[in-house]
């Protein structure tokens, strides 16, 4: 009894004088963690508010299960969707408020935007929202992680799977801008090596709502698919008009970005049938259920992949900072890179040296509504595509950092 | 067949969606032409009411189980009442100040609107689904007309002349905008000016909140649906002419057929072309088309 009294003793102040030595390494004492996303704008469904609540829960639940022995705080912000705000902020966050770690950041010129400061400053930003592949390819750095998804990863799973299922020819329907047009080039490029056709495209200004015009040259193109290289509330808008100028079900669309919220705003009457891909599905095995019940149980709503991810991203985050016993950008970057990701969003991801983590991402079908048993019940999962081709592979990369 | 190279029938269809989109600007810039004209107040929350008065239908349809049919009456009769609130209350205390007062108001409310709606729906929307009576569509030859459009068509033109003559044909108009001219003699003759005011304030709203109601089936119903469209509208109305009731009804439909054509021959100009139009109107005719300098 009185060893047993002792050991434990010795253990706790051994553990004490440890974690005084790991607590020096913390700059100011704790690990501040930065979320700025958009909390007002047209992603607010798809990240915003929720993506703050994953946050959240990534902190309490490292608190409540890994018992770290520094202090993690979290601070958050709206970008608006516009570069010069988000650079402001997080440029403020890191000088005067030390702010360790920039995330979330959807909207690609947000992301560019904090990047650059991220790496002029020598801080970590870790990205959920954003989707274009500069991020980890013209543009890339070592300071930098894009951990969900990317325009690559989800126009290569749905273009393939529609073009190889028959979908030969098709038209694109694309938002005139950087994000729009990088989806286009990624889609067309998968379905021409999938044998198939692009026979048009019609760029349309963003944001947009009424397609009638777009939706109305697409059908005089004949194409046998219209891929929506748009995301939002421009693709909603144009899924619900193409059912109502009866070009659905005739010609089929190809939603190329879509998120669980889309659908859920849209009903399966106007989606059933559609593919899409992405990177978490709330409903695919216990681990994610039990998630994201608990996720619902706050937001009300579903998470999204990107906010899935963005619990994902910081636990991981959190681990490096652990185990390293430092907020040394260098040092946990390089654990973080080191350590598979093993947890209810990705098996075995691995983030790569140009930033990306690569993941099995999934090919998803909406269910017809009477398939649909229960709330959210959205998605057949017709494939996992596994992570190896899911993402572009570091043959084709462009960026700076892989030595070929 | 084909004009220019484009085949006719992909010009008529466009020509016709056009018209579809014409239809909301001018019903939209009409209601914002009659409050300018007659309260001299720049209506910034012109957009949030549309977007309430879909909403409205939405919310009256899902939580209630009340048809569109009942909505198309009843949402702008609640949008409407919600305008006469805001003109008793806080728009009657700046008639005597300078129009920046009035936008600066109605903007303001226009944010705290979105955001409400937007704090308990979210962003990405809720859907409306066509009425049974008005579902499915014709084929005309050269396109499939959604019979739903069609009908968007019939009832914005219909509220459009209808107000158009009640305001310039009717003793009440007469009243409207005699009150406009010179409310002190109007009101010794013993009519109530402030209520005609009040009235107006509350029809121009409750005509936002009637284009809410029918675009509710074709868009999104989504918090940030007006905000999207009011900027156009307000080009629409400098262009027919600040406070010129029929000049806004000709150039909203006019506008509406200029962008379906845009969007034709180079859609990436089809957001700016209007307001293209709106720089050349303002320095050839700064008063507008149809408005008196």
């Amino acid at each position: 009894m009185l060893s047993r009294k002792f050991t434990t003793t010795a253990c706790a102040a051994a553990l004490a004088a440890l974690s005084c030595g790991a607590q020096a390494q913390i700059s100011g004492g704790s690990v501040k963690i930065g979320v700025l996303t958009d909390l007002s704008g047209t992603y607010s469904d798809l990240a915003g508010s929720g993506a703050v609540l994953a946050t959240k829960m990534a902190i309490d639940d490292f608190i409540a299960n890994e018992k770290p022995n520094f202090k993690i705080e979290m601070v958050s912000a709206d970008h608006q969707n516009k570069a010069d705000i988000a650079s402001n902020k997080a440029r403020e966050w890191i000088e005067r408020e030390g702010v360790d770690t920039v995330t979330e950041l959807v909207t690609t010129s947000t992301a560019l935007a904090v990047m650059k400061v991220a790496k002029e400053k020598d801080r970590i930003v870790i990205m959920n929202g954003p989707a274009s592949t500069p991020i980890t390819n013209e543009q890339c750095n070592d300071v930098s992680v894009h951990y969900t998804y990317d325009t690559y990863a989800v126009a290569n799973g749905t273009a393939k799977a529609v073009t190889t299922g028959g979908g030969k020819t098709w038209f694109f329907l694309t938002a005139d801008y950087a994000f729009g047009q990088a989806l286009e080039k990624d889609a067309t490029a998968v379905v021409v090596a999938n044998g198939g056709k692009v026979l048009g495209s019609v760029r349309h200004p963003f944001p947009g709502s009424d397609f009638s015009s777009f939706l109305l040259k697409a059908q005089a193109s004949g194409a046998q698919v219209i891929g929506l290289a748009n995301a939002g509330a421009d693709t909603t808008n144009a899924i619900k008009q193409a059912a109502e100028f009866g070009i659905t079900p005739k010609q089929s669309l190809a939603g190329l970005l879509m998120f669980i919220t889309d659908i859920h705003a849209l009903g399966l009457k106007s989606t059933q049938g559609m593919y899409l891909t992405e990177g978490f599905y709330w409903d695919r095995n216990d681990e994610t259920r039990a998630w994201s019940k608990r996720f619902f149980e706050k937001q009300k709503k579903m998470p999204t992949m990107v906010q899935a991810g963005q619990y994902s991203s910081i636990y991981h985050y959190l681990k490096a900072v652990k185990a390293t016993g430092t907020d040394d950008t260098t040092k946990v970057m390089a654990m973080m890179k080191k350590t598979p990701i093993n947890d209810f969003f990705a098996k075995n991801g691995q983030i790569r040296e140009d930033g990306r983590m690569v993941h099995d991402m999934y090919l998803m079908q909406v269910k017809k509504p009477a398939d649909s048993k229960y709330p959210w019940d959205y998605y057949t999962i017709k494939a996992v595509i596994p992570a190896a081709e899911a993402f572009q592979p570091l043959s084709l990369s462009r960026c700076p950092l892989i030595k070929k | 067949m084909e004009i220019f190279g484009i085949p006719t029938a992909l010009l008529g269809s466009q020509l016709l969606v056009g018209l579809i989109n014409g239809s909301f600007y001018a019903i939209l810039s009409l209601g914002l032409a009659i409050i300018f004209g007659l309260l001299n107040i720049i209506n910034f929350c012109h957009g949030a009411q549309y977007m309430m008065g879909a909403f409205v239908a939405w919310i009256a349809l899902t939580r209630f189980g009340v048809n569109y049919w009942v909505s198309l009456i009843a949402a702008p009769l609640i949008v409407g009442i919600l305008g006469v609130v805001i003109e008793r209350l806080m728009l009657r205390r700046l008639y005597k100040l300078d129009h920046l007062y009035g936008l600066l108001l109605t903007f303001g409310l226009a944010l705290i609107f979105e955001g409400i709606f937007r704090d308990q729906f979210g962003i990405s929307g809720e859907s409306y689904e066509v009425p049974e009576l008005l579902s499915g569509g014709v084929n005309l030859g050269f396109m499939f007309l959604p019979i739903y459009r069609g009908w968007v068509i019939v009832a914005s033109l219909t509220v459009c002349f209808g107000t158009w003559y009640m305001i310039e044909r009717t003793k009440l108009g007469a009243y409207l905008r005699a009150g406009t001219e010179n409310s002190q003699m109007v009101q010794a003759l013993g009519i109530n000016v402030p209520l005609l005011i009040t009235f107006t304030y509350g029809y121009g709203v409750a005509l936002a909140a009637f284009a809410g109601v029918l675009a509710a089936p074709i868009f999104q119903v989504n918090p940030l649906m007006g905000s999207n469209l009011i900027i156009v509208v307000f080009a629409v109305v400098v262009i027919g002419g600040m406070g010129s009731i029929m000049g806004s009804i000709i150039t909203g439909l006019a506008l509406g057929l200029i962008e379906g054509l845009t969007k034709v021959f180079y859609p990436e100009a089809s957001s700016v072309v209007v307001f293209v139009i709106m720089v050349i109107v303002l320095l050839v005719r700064p008063a507008g088309l149809f408005g008196k300098s």
